[in-house]
C-alpha cells in the first residue's frame, strides 16, 4: 500500500507541477495585465498544490528524498503527469481550454477527496486544493464562454483549440493499477466516478459558448505510463535546469 | 500537580501573545492571530511549539510567517518549534472580527459571508467599497497583487481596491 500510496500522490503531484510550469510560461506575456496576474496566480495554485503533494509523497517514501528532489532530479520516463498537461500552451484560447478541462475534474476530485478520503493528509490538502480549483474552473470558463461566443476570430481561435484538445481529456478518467490500489483503501476516487461531473460542467460552458463537444476516434493516452510527448523532454529542460546544473542548490 | 498545571497554562498564555503579535508579512496591518492561522502555542517538555496553517497552497508568505513566528517566541525567551497543519484546511471563515475589521481599515475590503466552496459556478458576490461603503463595486480581475487578494474598483468613488478572496 505505501508504493501505492506513493506512486499515486506522484501521478497526482505531476500532473500539478508540469500544468503550473506551463501556465507559469505566460508571466510577462498574457494580452493584458490583469490576465497577466491571474494566470500567474493560477500557476502559483498549481505549485503550491504540487509542493504539498510532493512533500507528502516524500514522506510516505521514507527514503530521504525530499519534495525538490522529486520535483526536479527524475528522468522523463519517470513523470506520471497525464500528456493533457504537458500540451505546449498555443494561443490564449488553448492555454485557458487546458486549464477549464483539468480544473473542471480536479474541482469534483478535490471535493470527493475533502469528504470520503480515508487519508487525513490527503483530506486537509484536499479542503484547501477544492476551494482553489473553484477559482479556476469559474475564471477560465468565463473566457471559454467570452471566447467561444464571441468575435469570429476568438470563436475559430476556441472551436481550434476544443479539436485539438479533446482526444487529450480521456486520459483524465484512467486509473492506474497503484491508483486503484488506493481507491479500493477509500483514500483516493474511482476518476471514472467523475466523469458524469465533469461531462456536466464542460456540457454546460460548452453549449453557452456555441462549442460542439468533437468526436474522439483516438484517444491519446501514455503519460501514466511515463509515455510523454514530444514537448515533454524541453519542458524538462527548462524545469530542471538549475537543479541539474548546480545539484542541490538552494534560493 | 494543580501547580503545575498552572504555571504550564501562564507560560502558554506569554508564548501564545508573543507569536499572536506577528504581523502578516504581505497585510501588515493584521496579526497571524487576527487572520486565524496561527492555531496554537503549546509548552511540550519546555519547547513552544507553534501550530501554523498556510492560507493558500501556494501562498510564498508561509515560510516568512514561519520565520517570524519563531523570531518573536525566541524573543520572548522559548525554545520554539513550528508546526505545519494542513487539515483542516484554513478557510476565511477564521479570520476573527477584529481582523475583518482592521483589513476594512487598512483599505482591504473583507471577506464577504462563509466560504466560496459551494458557490455556484458563476455566483455574483457583492462586494463592499472599504473606503465610502457603496456596493457599487466591479470586479477588474479575479486575481490581484497576492494569492488571497481579488481586484475590484468602486464605482461610487472611483477608488481602486483590494478584496480578500472568501475561501
Amino acid at each position: 500500500m505505501k508504493t501505492d500510496l506513493f506512486n499515486a500522490l506522484l501521478e497526482m503531484a505531476d500532473d500539478h507541477l508540469i500544468l503550473g510550469h506551463r501556465v507559469g510560461e505566460w508571466t510577462g506575456h498574457a494580452p493584458m495585465l490583469e490576465e497577466d496576474l491571474a494566470l500567474t496566480n493560477l500557476a502559483l495554485d498549481l505549485l503550491g498544490q504540487a509542493r504539498v503533494i510532493y512533500a507528502y509523497a516524500a514522506q510516505v517514501e521514507g527514503k530521504g528524498r525530499d519534495e525538490d528532489k522529486l520535483a526536479f532530479l527524475r528522468l522523463e520516463r519517470d513523470y506520471r503527469n497525464l500528456l493533457l498537461v504537458e500540451r505546449p500552451n498555443g494561443d490564449f484560447a488553448h492555454t485557458i481550454l487546458r486549464q477549464f478541462h483539468f480544473a473542471a475534474f480536479m474541482k469534483p476530485y478535490w471535493d470527493w477527496v475533502a469528504v470520503n478520503s480515508s487519508d487525513e493528509t490527503l483530506k486537509g490538502i484536499a479542503g484547501k486544493a477544492a476551494k482553489e480549483m473553484a477559482y479556476h474552473v469559474r475564471h477560465c470558463g468565463e473566457w471559454v464562454i467570452r471566447l467561444g461566443d464571441g468575435t469570429d476570430e476568438s470563436a475559430a481561435r476556441m472551436r481550434a483549440a476544443v479539436d485539438a484538445l479533446h482526444r487529450y481529456t480521456a486520459e483524465l478518467f484512467t486509473d492506474t493499477p497503484a491508483f486503484k490500489a488506493c481507491v479500493e483503501a477509500g483514500a483516493l476516487p474511482a476518476r471514472g466516478s467523475l466523469k458524469p461531473a465533469w461531462d456536466a460542467t464542460i456540457r454546460m460552458v460548452f453549449d453557452e459558448a456555441q462549442l460542439d463537444i468533437p468526436e474522439v476516434s483516438y484517444p491519446a493516452q501514455g503519460g501514466r505510463d511515463g509515455m510523454h510527448g514530444e514537448e515533454m523532454g524541453h519542458l524538462l529542460a527548462e524545469l530542471q535546469y538549475m537543479q541539474r546544473t548546480y545539484p542541490d542548490m538552494k534560493w | 500537580m494543580a501547580q503545575a498545571a498552572g504555571i504550564r497554562s501562564l507560560d502558554e498564555a506569554r508564548a501564545w501573545a508573543a507569536a499572536a503579535a506577528v504581523p502578516d508579512p504581505e497585510v501588515p496591518c493584521v496579526t497571524v492571530a487576527d487572520l486565524g492561522i496561527l492555531r496554537s502555542v503549546e509548552i511540550e517538555d519546555g519547547v513552544a511549539v507553534a501550530k501554523v496553517s498556510p492560507t493558500y497552497s501556494g501562498c510564498p508568505a508561509v515560510v516568512a510567517i514561519e520565520l517570524a513566528i519563531e523570531t518573536a517566541l525566541r524573543e520572548a525567551g522559548f525554545e520554539p518549534r513550528i508546526e505545519r497543519v494542513m487539515s483542516p484546511a484554513w478557510t476565511t471563515d477564521w479570520i476573527t472580527p477584529e481582523g475583518r475589521e482592521k483589513l476594512r481599515a487598512f483599505g482591504i475590503a473583507p471577506p464577504v459571508n462563509a466560504s466560496n466552496s459551494k458557490m455556484a459556478l458563476f455566483g455574483e458576490t457583492v462586494v463592499t467599497c472599504p473606503r465610502c461603503g457603496s456596493s457599487d463595486t466591479r470586479k477588474v480581475s479575479e486575481f490581484g497583487s497576492t494569492p488571497c487578494k481579488a481586484h475590484y474598483t468602486c464605482k461610487a468613488c472611483a477608488e481602486p481596491f483590494d478584496y480578500f478572496k472568501c475561501i
